[in-house]
């Protein structure tokens, strides 16, 4: 049974990840499960009492107060995550699509991977809500979820555009492939324009593995240029995907360990930051 | 490194850093009391302690199990060492501290945590209170034939403390304490003792130094009993205290790398000059209060613990003792358990007496592992004595009375050892007797002699004897039940 995952976070973003999840489900004809995940406790924005004293049944007074704090942000935040997926199910469901709410409790990492397991896409906003600015996490929910989930992934972008022409960042790499094979098999993006983009230098190597990738696109219908260029990839792809009106980029991701990445940046993160467009990503 | 792994480091590094590094500050002024104060108590110089609680308090929050918790030169510890430092010097305290830590770690390695269990709600208590009368007892030496100003400038003291939150608690109110007081002081020029009066404060960073002791077994004799308390006491109120972080954060730690990170803290900090120390309750609750939860905090609290006392010693050192007082003080209120005694009137008279006796004997002894151990023992005990009461013989006579069957329900062990021998009635006159203990569960050897006598004191009389369901019954003999048998062993055990 197809399905596929919308994470909706109640940000800005949660808008736009209900008309891709409708984009896709369409032309699919898969149901859409609307999933929001209440995550572990958030302490950042409790009171602050920096008195430094603590006075007779401290210790009591001080569970009580955190345990009620505790419970009156729990409420909240399973009202608003109510709120949350019947707002997403209903416009999902407007456009005549079968569709289910779902609101978990948990680490969004380890829920998402129980919940992914009978999916097939995986619908996420790039950047999440407000509160993961104050923590320096710029989006890091999206790359937790990227690197952890074993499907597909589809990055939403701000707002929805129809897709009419995709750019695709080949690197000759596995996922990439992958990502090639999938179109080719994909009836969603059928008779679409498709550019092949390889950053690097041109080497007979790198020319056969775009070809080759080319000719399985055109054999499946597709009208397909292709390009090898030399730059900085994230740089390089966000203006190619700028310039020529691409409407989704589509890419392997995260070929480098996380400690790799850790040190030297990754790739795949700048890049989906560098894009305005929204990004698929293969495993 | 799993992905996993750097995660979590990151979420309890950076998940909350501004709250953790305002905690940090706040904690920071309530670990300098208790290390100067008990750096004196255990008659070395307030570097000693100060610097310990540098080291411990970042080294912890490297290394330890629970973030959020706050660890360095405590009282628990300090208390132990008061006749070493007296019969031997500091060097001896230095390398008894390296050898806690050692030991330390060893238990943590044996995953030793989770001997915790055994300790029950009474015996923490017993803890806690202990632990706080003797933060409070600490300070007495500060308040007995000194100045009748003392008194007013502790009690000043107090008053600041308890009343300024209520004015506002974004500044900590033990800051205001201590700059109220030693402005009054300067003003006035009271003649008090001040901090420095206590001894030498630090000046300059710690450095790596080797303790200055003989390397020979006679040292490690004298030594080792000191280290082997310090050990016991850091890791009983380390485990303690993250029990009650645990329960304030609604959140898990992991004992056993705790006491290793108590451990490795302790180690390293007998290198640089500083006493053992461990985790402090009254001052992890501060942290918990002011919204330190990640490891970080902790971190902050040493490091700037060490920035005011190396950058501003000059200004510490004319703190008058009595503003460190008051805020020792607030701290063993704080941690001291009052609602244990409204319920000494509704708890059980055991939990009471187990709960006491562990007060008692932690103030008698000042040995928090001493206490800690009666109450575990006493607590045992009771419970022997509890489920000894689990336990009922009846008998029917057959065979026209030649022939009496006893029924054995319940649980033989010993503590119902010696009823289990009185239930028979040896001086009947019998063909034949039936033991049947397929209804009873024989837990040791002393229940096995018991039941062995029994049958040879009735061979004795002319009787033969039999005995039924002794498989299902001695089941519960094997140690470690829970791995000795297959599935369904606990239903088997439980239910026959």
């Amino acid at each position: 049974m197809s399905k596929i995952i919308a994470m909706v976070d109640g940000s800005v973003y949660s808008e736009s990840v209900c008309d891709h999840a409708a984009w896709v489900a369409k032309g699919k004809g898969w149901p859409v499960e609307v999933l929001h995940i209440i995550g572990l406790r958030d302490e950042t924005s409790d009171p602050r009492n920096l008195s430094g004293s603590i006075g007779f049944g401290a210790r009591t007074a001080l569970l009580n107060e955190l345990a009620e704090l505790d419970a009156q942000k729990a409420k909240l935040a399973r009202k608003r995550g109510q709120a949350i997926v019947e707002d997403a199910a209903a416009r999902i469901g407007a456009e005549g699509i079968e569709v289910t709410a779902r609101l978990r409790l948990g680490d969004l990492v380890e829920t998402l991977r129980d919940a992914e397991e009978d999916a097939d896409l995986v619908i996420i906003g790039k950047r999440g809500e407000d509160a993961d600015f104050a923590t320096l996490h710029l989006g890091s929910n999206m790359e937790r979820v990227v690197r952890a989930s074993t499907k597909p992934i589809l990055v939403a972008s701000r707002a929805f555009q129809p897709v009419k022409k995709l750019l695709v960042a080949f690197d000759g790499g596995p996922s990439a492939l992958k990502a090639v094979n999938h179109i080719a098999r994909s009836e969603l993006f059928s008779g679409l324009a498709i550019h092949l983009l390889t950053v690097g230098s041109e080497t007979t190597e790198a020319r056969r593995a775009i070809e080759g990738a080319a000719a399985l696109l055109k054999g499946a219908g597709y009208t397909v240029t292709s390009e090898i260029a030399e730059g900085q990839p994230e740089h390089l792809i966000a203006v190619r995907a700028e310039a020529h009106d691409f409407d989704l980029l589509i890419m392997g991701a995260y070929g480098h360990s996380r400690i790799r990445s850790l040190l030297i940046g990754s790739t795949t993160t700048a890049m989906i930051r560098a894009c305005k467009v929204p990004v698929l990503l293969f495993r | 490194m799993s992905p996993d792994f750097l995660n979590r480091m990151r979420v309890e590094w950076l998940g909350t850093i501004r709250a953790d590094l305002l905690a940090g500050l706040v904690v920071a002024l309530a670990l300098i009391p208790e290390a100067i104060a008990f750096s004196i108590i255990a008659g070395v110089d307030p570097k000693v302690g100060l610097y310990a609680s540098f080291s411990i308090a970042v080294i912890t929050a490297i290394v330890g199990g629970r973030p959020g918790m706050i660890s360095a030169a405590t009282a628990a510890t300090a208390v132990l060492m008061v006749t070493l430092v007296r019969d031997y010097g500091l060097q001896y305290l230095l390398a008894a501290t390296v050898l806690a830590g050692v030991l330390q770690v060893i238990a943590g390695a044996l995953k030793l945590g989770s001997v915790m269990r055994f300790v029950s709600r009474s015996v923490m208590t017993g803890f806690v209170n202990a632990l706080a009368i003797l933060i409070f007892l600490a300070q007495l030496p500060e308040l007995i034939g000194v100045p009748w100003m003392t008194y007013v400038m502790v009690a000043a003291g107090l008053a600041i403390i308890y009343l300024f939150p209520y004015i506002t608690t974004a500044i900590p109110s033990p800051l205001v304490t201590i700059v109220v007081l030693t402005a009054i002081a300067l003003l006035f020029g009271m003649d008090l003792r001040t901090v420095g009066d206590m001894g030498e404060l630090p000046s300059t960073l710690p450095v790596f130094l080797l303790p200055d002791i003989p390397l020979t077994w006679e040292t490690l004799q004298i030594i080792f009993p000191y280290s082997a308390a310090v050990a016991a006491v850091g890791l009983l109120e380390s485990l303690m205290t993250a029990q009650i972080v645990d329960d304030l954060t609604d959140t898990k730690s992991d004992r056993n790398q705790e006491c290793i990170g108590q451990g490795v803290a302790n180690f390293f900090t007998g290198f640089i000059g500083g006493m053992a120390g461990c985790a402090m309750i009254g001052q992890s609750m501060i942290n918990v209060k002011s919204g330190g939860r990640g490891r970080l905090s902790c971190f902050a609290a040493g490091v700037f613990l060490l920035i005011l006392i190396v950058v501003l010693g000059d200004i510490v050192s004319i703190i008058p003792m009595a503003a460190l007082v008051a805020i020792m003080i607030m701290v063993s209120v704080g941690t001291f358990s009052w609602s244990s005694i409204a319920s000494l009137r509704d708890h059980p008279r055991s939990s009471s007496m187990v709960m006491l006796a562990t007060v008692f004997v932690t103030i008698y002894t000042h040995n928090l592992a001493l206490g800690v151990l009666t109450g575990v023992l006493l607590s045992g005990i009771f419970f022997a004595g509890k489920i000894a009461q689990l336990f009922s013989v009846t008998s029917e006579l057959t065979d026209n009375g030649a022939t009496r069957t006893y029924h054995i329900h319940g649980q033989i062990f010993f503590a119902s050892s010696d009823e289990f021998s009185a239930a028979f009635d040896f001086g009947e006159v019998l063909d034949k007797v039936i033991i049947d203990v397929t209804r009873a569960h024989i837990w040791d050897i002393s229940s096995v002699a018991a039941l062995d006598m029994t049958v040879l004191k009735f061979r004795r009389e002319g009787a033969e004897v039999e005995i039924r369901g002794l498989n299902e019954a001695s089941e519960t003999i094997v140690d470690r039940l829970a791995e000795h048998d297959k599935p369904g062993a606990m239903d088997r055990l439980m239910g026959h």
